[in-house]
């Protein structure tokens, strides 16, 4: 069994975002671009799954769609890992166009789970799973937080309003990931960074797809009023602004 | 041409959030100067379709097959394509919420429609489709432009105030054709707790840090947050230590909500926090670092130790309740 996790270079979580260009485009001077936080922990369970004989796994693989510039953010992935990697050489845009790009990785190879992380923490998406399977004609379930593959079978638990549910799936089938599936992320060992080096990373070319939306401008929102600080010897007075002046309790 | 709007069920019933959905829709459905429809899948009984009507929709289609034994987003996506592919609809909304989400993306392929996501907000014109929405975990904002002929939408919850316009809904029966209705997972169990107030269903939210120092001191949050009528939340370091399940986690790579309130008790606001909670409508600190970047997003605060101010919050709180 091969598992492909999809991954994304995002700008490190703890980034003040900057425009430029007339607030046209994200300014990307001094950004961290990092693997986004739930691909990775995808990858990290795509890779204890490999390490347990008993799943079955066999090959761990990233796809990712970016530009050579990206190639860092693969070769962490590598280093982490995967067994190889695939890089779609074209600039992502939107989920849609890197949806379909996706597709034809995935046709190249023969993938029995394909994952992705729920939310793009760039432009809030989560949406390329779901493209992805529909593009495939897969089933897919979203907001996975366990994964278990023993001798061929896939059993995940996806949260549900209020629980979860335990489900049995058919391989293949496209999994969107949130947290839980993974403690925490690995970290790259140097041994890992060396090995990383001569890995493969398969570059496919692109097929033509035009992008559905087009981001017009940004802006930064409106800063909020100052705080109104209430005396902590009288927090009674919270409990009245809350009631009297926001009325919202 | 029509809006179609997906209106999940719970245990056959409805929520606020159905009902945001349908004033959402109604009032897309007026810019774009057509109608809108619901679209029920389900045995979602005629008594419980008619409430939607209050909000002003029109007309009601249920598609109620017994193929359709649960949850699949491969089946319900193709039933919500084909009958908005009927309807001629110009744009579909759905919920941002777990089925909403997992619903969208697929809806968007089978009809080349584009998304905006987690929208909180009527777009700012719909020729040419241009939707404002929180991008980079909400600390910016984009205009987008959707380019193509149909449009998809989901709706954050709790960010569209309800509007009552009472209308007489007819009620019609719809169907999809069968070979479509093939369901290719299995549900082997379902644990759920019944009863108890969701997270991102609460209007009212006490969440805690690391700064209530040990688990025991959960207990005047928890009383503030019933006294409330609220849900618990947490921040991260609290539900990887285990003191908190981690379904209360908020923030960046937990639950994104945006309650009416939302009181922080003992936690200072990583960016990766405030991502998660930004959009509530009022936010409430209380730490002991004045510095605290929490209160840069707060409207009110109290610089003090939270597992001391809780307790005589909550009593603040009964003693309004009493008077």
């Amino acid at each position: 069994m091969n598992i492909l996790v999809c991954i994304s270079n995002v700008p490190d979580t703890t980034t003040k975002v900057k425009f430029a260009d007339n607030n046209s485009r994200l300014d990307v001077s001094g950004i961290q671009w990092v693997i986004n936080p739930w691909d990775e922990l995808s990858l990290t369970r795509a890779l204890e799954l490999k390490e347990d004989a008993s799943s079955g796994v066999q090959k761990v693989s990233v796809a990712h769609v970016g530009p050579v510039t990206s190639e860092p953010t693969i070769r962490k992935a590598l280093a982490i890992g995967a067994d190889d990697a695939y890089r779609v050489n074209t600039v992502g845009s939107d989920a849609y166009q890197v949806a379909a790009q996706l597709t034809e990785v995935v046709k190249k190879g023969s993938f029995d789970v394909i994952l992705c992380g729920i939310e793009f923490c760039d432009y809030n998406g989560s949406n390329v799973g779901g493209m992805l399977a529909e593009f495939l004609d897969y089933p897919s379930v979203s907001g996975i937080s366990e994964l278990k593959i023993s001798d061929g079978s896939i059993l995940i638990t996806r949260e549900i309003d209020g629980g979860k549910e335990m489900l049995l799936v058919p391989a293949p089938f496209v999994g969107v990931v949130q947290k839980g599936i993974a403690k925490e992320p690995r970290i790259a060992a140097m041994r890992g960074i060396m090995q990383a080096r001569t890995k493969p990373i398969h570059l496919v070319e692109p097929v033509a797809v035009e992008p559905l939306t087009d981001i017009q401008s940004f802006e930064l929102p409106a800063p909020r009023a100052a705080c109104k600080f209430i005396d902590p010897d009288h927090p009674e007075q919270l409990i009245e602004l809350l009631q009297n002046e926001a009325k919202i309790i | 041409m029509s809006v179609i709007v997906y209106i999940e069920h719970w245990d056959n019933k409805f929520k606020k959030l159905s009902f945001e959905l349908i004033t959402y829709s109604v009032k897309l459905a007026d810019m774009l100067g057509t109608e809108a429809i619901a679209l029920s899948i389900g045995n979602v009984p005629e008594q419980e379709l008619q409430k939607l009507g209050k909000y002003g929709i029109k007309r009601i289609l249920s598609v109620d097959n017994e193929s359709i034994t649960k949850f699949d987003s491969q089946v319900y996506s193709r039933v919500i394509s084909e009958i908005a592919a009927g309807e001629s609809a110009k744009a579909i909304v759905l919920a941002n919420n777990n089925a909403g989400k997992s619903l969208a993306p697929r809806i968007s392929v089978r009809l080349q429609a584009a998304i905006a996501s987690g929208v909180n907000q009527l777009p700012e014109s719909v020729s040419p489709f241009v939707v404002n929405k929180r991008v980079f975990s909400g600390s910016a904002l984009a205009r987008i432009h959707l380019t193509s002929e149909i449009t998809v939408i989901t709706l954050s919850q709790n960010s569209f105030d309800l509007v009552e316009n009472p209308a007489e809904p007819v009620i019609e029966s719809a169907n999809v054709s069968l070979e479509q209705l093939s369901s290719k997972i299995e549900i082997k169990d379902i644990q759920k707790q019944t009863g108890k107030l969701l997270l991102q269903d609460a209007e009212v939210v006490v969440s805690g840090g690391r700064g209530m120092k040990t688990p025991d001191n959960w207990a005047p949050l928890v009383e503030l947050a019933e006294l409330l009528n609220g849900a618990t939340a947490c921040s991260r370091p609290v539900s990887d230590e285990g003191w908190r399940p981690h379904e209360e986690h908020t923030g960046q790579t937990g639950k994104i909500i945006s309650p009416n309130l939302y009181i922080a008790a003992g936690i200072s606001g990583a960016t990766q926090h405030l991502a998660g909670i930004s959009s509530s409508k009022y936010i409430v600190a209380i730490n002991t670092d004045k510095d605290a970047p929490i209160f840069d997003a707060a409207q009110y605060g109290i610089v003090g130790d939270a597992s001391k101010v809780l307790p005589k919050l909550v009593e603040a709180v009964k003693v309004m309740k009493s008077s």
